[in-house]
Order: structure tokens, then sequence, then C-alpha cells
């Protein structure tokens, strides 16, 4: 990948002639690619290890104590009266069975357990705390060391300045980009390579609320750092809500990882991951009607395309990484 | 369709599995956990940085006492030694202290409290997850170092414990001498206002301010100061550590 150079430039920003034919743009640099990707794996890992660490005491409670009945979140086993087990979980008053994924599925041996997630979603699969302890703090150093060269990277770059905090003309345009994304209708042109209004407040919350907060809660949860901590322990209600918040939260990057997903199916699932791999995404020509947004700029410079056979790529301005 | 629904979350499952198999292959590996392990050393210096050796935990009021203080590991030693203790309600109970010390002693419960005697209501935190506020009596374990002379060579404090977890593997723990000299690191004998059950740890235990349950020894014999803790048990500490738990359990 020679394009960074290009990447670089900082020739006078002039606006492109409307071009028809589609075209490489390298949009992803390579430290944002390593950086993504890093981050999937440390996600990823922190999730099922994190399970197998909850699996150990499966049930969540607000406040500082764990007083037997308070909990709010319960998965449980029991045996009902021909000597099955039988898996519930619990939220507040409302409980359902759920034998087999949740308070009780399948061991090792294939017999039904008592274990609050099964073994096909916690690292290490049979039930081994000290294990899950370990892949978990050790991704937990990948994940906060990746996530602050990662903000570190954006903010020197002005990727988050530019491309994720959103502009005036972003927040009038909110119902638009709402109407857009229910409908799964996403821009082809140079449109596409701007992050929308609803794109912008996913990341930032994502990034500063989910992954600072998911760190900070986790701290919480350590009682040498709550010497000092206490203040920040005591302002969320106590470790358990600390515990509760971090397990919110890790249920909350699941479900954006769920909408991200979906977005790259549905956007072109080739072209997405060729972005974010090597770095080159191909945008399709421009629509007949003009576009009111302002057309990504486009430096003169032609670099050599990687990919021998597409459309010649074109040197982009870094904004969108 | 529904064919290539049902390739589609084979391969899923397929990725899945070969994640998991991956993880459990290198769980199961000496060079893998080793790796994986290398988080503590880090964890145990940045959290000394973040935290000083100095900071003191959160001591909270009597309204936040928990109902039921929890037992957790041994809650009924078996051992004949701790039976017979028990038999006398632990009239004739003396904490041994001993190894790198210029005078061993034998110290009651009441040698004990003339040493010193505080009380402070913390919280405990289980590396399973729970935690649980008591209110705690106890003798701070500097006032013993002091009364017996810690050698310059020690570097360690092991508390050797009356349950055995298997057959000759009693429970033991250890701790550096910073943390031992920390002002809330208590050898407990009183647990909200009432001699300490036997369920935690009777007749004394260890109580460390910010550091998880299993470190806080119960059912303590014998205090002994070494210079390294390689030659007990399997070497690694404690009981929990030599199972593959963190001897740095401040998180």
């Amino acid at each position: 990948m020679n394009a960074t150079s290009a990447v670089e430039t900082s020739v006078p920003v002039t606006p492109g002639p409307a071009t028809t034919a589609a075209r490489l743009i390298y949009r992803h640099t390579l430290p944002i690619r390593i950086m993504h990707w890093i981050n999937v794996i440390a996600l990823t890992l922190m999730l099922l290890s994190g399970l197998q660490i909850f699996n150990a005491h499966p049930y969540l409670y607000w406040g500082n104590r764990s007083d037997q009945g308070t909990e709010w979140l319960a998965l449980a086993a029991q045996e009902d009266a021909a000597g099955n087990l039988v898996g519930t979980t619990r939220i507040g008053q409302h409980q359902i069975n759920t034998t087999g994924v949740l308070g009780v599925s399948k061991g090792s041996d294939g017999t039904p357990v008592a274990r609050g997630f099964p073994s096909w979603l916690t690292v290490p699969s049979a039930g081994w705390l000290a294990m899950g302890r370990r892949w978990h703090f050790f991704f937990a150093w990948v994940f906060v060391l990746n996530g602050l060269c990662y903000i570190g990277y954006s903010f020197a770059r002005k990727h988050l300045q530019r491309d994720m905090w959103p502009t005036r003309a972003d927040w009038r345009g909110i119902g638009r980009s709402i109407i857009d994304h229910i409908r799964f209708k996403h821009p082809h042109g140079a449109e596409a390579l701007r992050y929308n209004i609803l794109q912008r407040l996913a990341y930032l919350t994502v990034i500063f609320l989910f992954g600072i907060g998911i760190v900070l809660m986790g701290l919480a949860m350590s009682p040498r750092m709550d010497a000092v901590l206490s203040p920040l322990v005591e302002a969320v209600g106590g470790r358990q809500s600390a515990r509760s918040i971090h397990f919110i939260i890790a249920w909350a990057f699941v479900a954006f990882v769920v909408i991200h997903l979906f977005e790259v199916l549905v956007s072109g699932v080739f072209n997405q991951l060729r972005g974010m791999i090597t770095g080159y995404y191909k945008i399709g020509p421009e629509p007949a009607a003009p576009i009111e947004a302002k057309p990504a700029p486009v430096t003169p410079e032609v670099t050599p395309g990687p990919l021998a056979g597409e459309p010649t790529p074109i040197a982009e301005d870094p904004r969108h990484e | 369709m529904s064919d290539r629904r049902s390739f589609l979350r084979m391969a899923g499952m397929g990725a899945v599995g070969m994640l998991l198999a991956g993880c459990d292959r290198i769980s199961q590996s000496g060079l893998g956990t080793r790796v994986l392990g290398s988080a503590e050393g880090l964890n145990r210096r940045v959290q000394a940085l973040l935290s000083p050796s100095s900071a003191m935990a959160k001591e909270y009021s009597e309204a936040d006492i928990s109902p039921v203080f929890h037992p957790n590991g041994t809650t009924m030693p078996d051992t004949p030694a701790y039976q017979a203790l028990m038999a006398n309600q632990f009239r004739d109970y003396k904490l041994q202290v001993d190894g790198l010390v210029s005078r061993p002693a034998m110290l009651s419960i009441a040698d004990l409290k003339a040493l010193d005697d505080r009380t402070q209501i913390t919280r405990h935190d289980c590396v399973e997850g729970w935690s649980a506020i008591g209110k705690w009596r106890g003798t701070v374990l500097s006032a013993v170092l002091d009364h017996v002379g810690v050698s310059p060579q020690a570097a360690f404090v092991v508390f050797h414990c009356f349950d055995e977890m298997d057959v000759d593997t009693p429970y033991y723990e250890s701790v550096d001498i910073r943390e031992a000299r920390h002002p809330q690191t208590l050898l407990a004998f009183e647990l909200n206002d009432q001699p300490l059950p036997v369920p935690n740890g009777a007749p004394l235990r260890l109580r460390l301010g910010r550091q998880l349950g299993y470190k806080q020894a119960k059912y303590i014999s014998r205090i002994e100061l070494v210079s390294s803790f390689k030659e007990i048990g399997d070497g690694k500490g404690g009981y929990w550590e030599d199972q593959g738990y963190e001897w740095y359990a401040g998180i």
C-alpha cells in the first residue's frame, strides 16, 4: 500500500470535476485499518471472556452490595419436579424459561449444567474463571492502548473533528438521514464517503460513551483502584452498579456491532470490506441530480492502483478515514 | 434460500467454533497462559502508580453493612487441630508468628487486642463478582510485625491456615511487606460486633482493604515471614494462585 503519500498531500482543495465513471478512493489509512481489526479481536475476546467471568456469579445488582433477593438480573438454574435442570432468566420481576441457552445449557459432556451463558459464548468454553480473567485483562490492555492510539491519531489527523463532529448542516439533515436509514437507502457517489449524521453520532457515542465508560466501570470494580476512584464508584451507585453498567455497555457494543454489520451488508459488503482491508473504497457514478452537499475534494495526482483491472484510484484528501 | 441460510448459519457457527477451540488450545498451552498472564504484572505496576500504596479503601457507615455476610470457600475446617480448638470456643488459640523475625511469638486473641484494637467497615469483593460490607474489629498487622521484629531479608508475609482444600493441601496466602503494613490490613477477630463466626474464618482472619476475597485468608494458624514463597505449596504464593489465579488481586 503505497498510497499513503498521496493521502498526505495538502494540495489546495478544489471541488472535483463531476465524474461519471466509478472510481476507487483511498478511504481508510493503514493505521486506521490496523486499529480497526485489532479492536475487532480485542472486543470479541473481551466479550467472550467477560461472559466467562460473569458466569462465576450470574446475577447483577444495583448499589454496593450483593444481597440475595435484590438481583435485577439473574440467570439461574432450578430443578423441576422430575429432577431436570431448568434454566431461568429473570429481569426484575419478569422470569422466563431459557433452558438450553441461559441459566442451564449443555456442558462439555453434553449433559445440561447450570451456567449463566452457554459454553459457545465463553472463553474458555468450560467454566474456568481464572483463565477467563487472564484473557480479559490481557485484551483489556490491548483494547485500551489501541483505543488511545485511535483517539490520538484521529484527533491529530482531524478525523474526529472533520468526519465525526456533526456540522450544523448535519443536524439539519437528521430527519432526512433517519428516513434514508429506515429505507436502507445509501448514497453511492461522493456522498457515500461522508459520514452522515447518524453515523457521526453513533461513532462518537461508541468511542466516547461506550469505550471510555466500559473501561471506567471495569476499573471501578477493582478494589485497588477504588481506593482512588471511590467518588466515581459512589456516583454510579456502588461497585455492583458499576458491574451492572459494565455488563450493559458490553451488550450496547454488541448492539452497535450488529447494526454496523447490517449497514455494511446492505451498503455493499465487498466494497466495505475492501475499504477496511486494502483502504480502497469504490464510489459509483454521480447521480444525475446535483448533490446538495459539497462534493468530496479530489487532488489531481493519480497513484498507481493496487488492483489491476479496477478503475483508476484517485488520491483523496484524508478526510474520510 | 433456506439452503443458503443454513449454510451461512453453519459457516457462522463453524467460525465461532474454530475461534473458541483455538482459544481453548491457547488456554491449555504453557506459552499461551504465560503471555495472557503477563497482564498481571502490568496491572500491579500501573495500579500502584495510579492508586498509591498509601491510598485507603473507602470505609462505610453502619447503615451500609450487609444483612448477611456471605461466607465462601471453606465454612467448616475439618482438621483435628481446628476441631479441638473450636470445641473449646478457641480459648486455647494462639497465633504462631515466626520465620524471618527477631522475636518469634505465640499470640492469643487477648495479646493481639493489647497490641492494637481497631474497627473498620469495609467492602469485601469476591473474584466471582459479588460484594458484601462488614464491620471488622481486629489488630492492624503492622503492630504484630513491629512486635516480632521483621528481618530486613523478609519480603513477604505468608498466612498458613487450618483449613485443608484437599488432602495435605492447606489454604495459604501471602502479601508483600508493603501491603502487610497498610493501615487497613487487619487480623480480624470480630465481624459485626460478634466474635468471628466459624464460616467467616474464626478465630482469626486476614482483612485487606484493596484486594479480592481469596487473598483474605480465613482460619489463620500461623504467620510466617519469608524472603520468597517459592518453596511453599506450588510456589505461587497462595492456594488459589496455585490454581491459576493472580497473586496480585487488586483487580
